[in-house]
């Protein structure tokens, strides 16, 4: 006899999960999570360099470092003097929850103000796996071309901050600045979108301030449950 | 993206499920996938006919149902269906919108017997 069992289960329920449990942990330490995303080479690491040299005098910053292999880019954030780990994610082509829960262990959470994940460089699969974190945000560089919003779609529309990264090469590259803005909008228009250079510096400032203003409304948050 | 550890979890919930019900052959599973999930449907087939041989569900049709995107805007209240990726009420032009769905990626049933 043939029956039909419903079930109804979200596939990545496994993967929600685990992103619930570190939500909890941290929203329990008190501090701003941000999901870093971005295709390879878009420049990840260069935003969380310059970001931890501008504000680690006012905030104290974490990272966890996702990628495929090798430890080279938590070599680079360590050299800055701030609690970093390095998550390999061996072939797998994006973080989940549960990497990030095993990655803990290496880190004091109550000494941080801002955890930054940086994902694998891939502009697809880490916008489907939740990690717990407060927002994600992701990294354009023009170099990559003004099409790339109406290619990945997803990223874009779950982002809620687009950093348009090396501005110092729009003389040399087919990239209209106007267009990205523009169709990354259509996706999502709630996105906070900062045009800069890693490189040189340019266009920074804003960033680092929308980013000093978000740590102090979640510290603000936090305090405000405790009284 | 990375259907084969998709089909792996929708075989998980399957199996998990098979067990709980107390079936011995799987027939046919029905999933949703949204158009916003970027799962690619006929990698996701094939990763399943692959992963499927040798258990429960070996030889099982997979049904996917793909769901389109849809919104409800914040602004006027209208529900559309996002045509070209564009997030903004057709009616009243608002970019004030909520996805609705689009984002699915759920097993919703299967056949047994």
């Amino acid at each position: 006899m043939t029956v039909k069992v419903p079930v109804v289960r979200n596939i990545l329920e496994a993967n929600e999960q685990m992103a619930e449990d570190n939500r909890r942990v941290f929203r329990d330490a008190g501090l701003l999570v941000i999901n870093l995303m971005s295709g390879p080479g878009a420049g990840k690491t260069s935003l969380l360099e310059r970001t931890i040299d501008a504000l680690r005098q006012e905030i104290r910053i974490g990272v966890i470092e996702g990628d495929i292999q090798s430890s080279y880019d938590a070599e680079r954030i360590g050299q800055k003097g701030v609690q970093v780990v390095q998550l390999n994610t061996g072939g797998a082509c994006h973080l989940d929850g549960n990497m990030i829960k095993s990655s803990l262990a290496a880190l004091d959470l109550k000494q941080m103000d801002l955890l930054m994940v940086e994902n694998v460089g891939n502009l697809v699969c880490p916008a489907a796996f939740n990690l717990g974190e407060d927002m994600k945000a992701m990294i354009l560089s023009v170099a990559e071309g003004d099409d790339k919003p109406l290619k990945y779609p997803a990223m874009f529309q779950q982002c809620r901050v687009l950093i348009i990264n090396k501005i110092d090469l729009l003389p040399y590259v087919d990239c209209h600045l106007g267009r990205m803005r523009d169709r990354a909008l259509q996706l999502n228009a709630n996105l906070e979108i900062f045009e800069v250079s890693c490189r040189t510096g340019e266009g920074l400032d804003p960033w680092f301030d929308w980013l000093r203003r978000q740590v102090r409304e979640r510290k603000a948050e936090v305090d405000g449950t405790k009284s | 993206m990375h259907e084969m550890s998709i089909a792996q979890s929708v075989l998980d919930i399957v199996l998990q499920e098979s067990h709980n019900h107390k079936v011995n052959r799987v027939l046919s599973v029905a999933v949703k996938v949204g158009e916003l999930s970027a799962v690619e449907t006929e990698s996701l087939r094939f990763c399943f006919d692959f992963l499927t041989k040798g258990t429960l569900a070996e030889g099982a049709r997979l049904e996917i149902e793909r769901v389109e995107v849809t919104c409800h805007c914040q602004e006027c209240g209208s529900n559309f269906t996002v045509q070209e990726l564009i997030f903004a009420c057709p009616i009243c032009k608002s970019p004030r919108v909520e996805m609705l769905s689009g984002r699915e990626l759920s097993v919703e049933s299967f056949e047994a017997e």
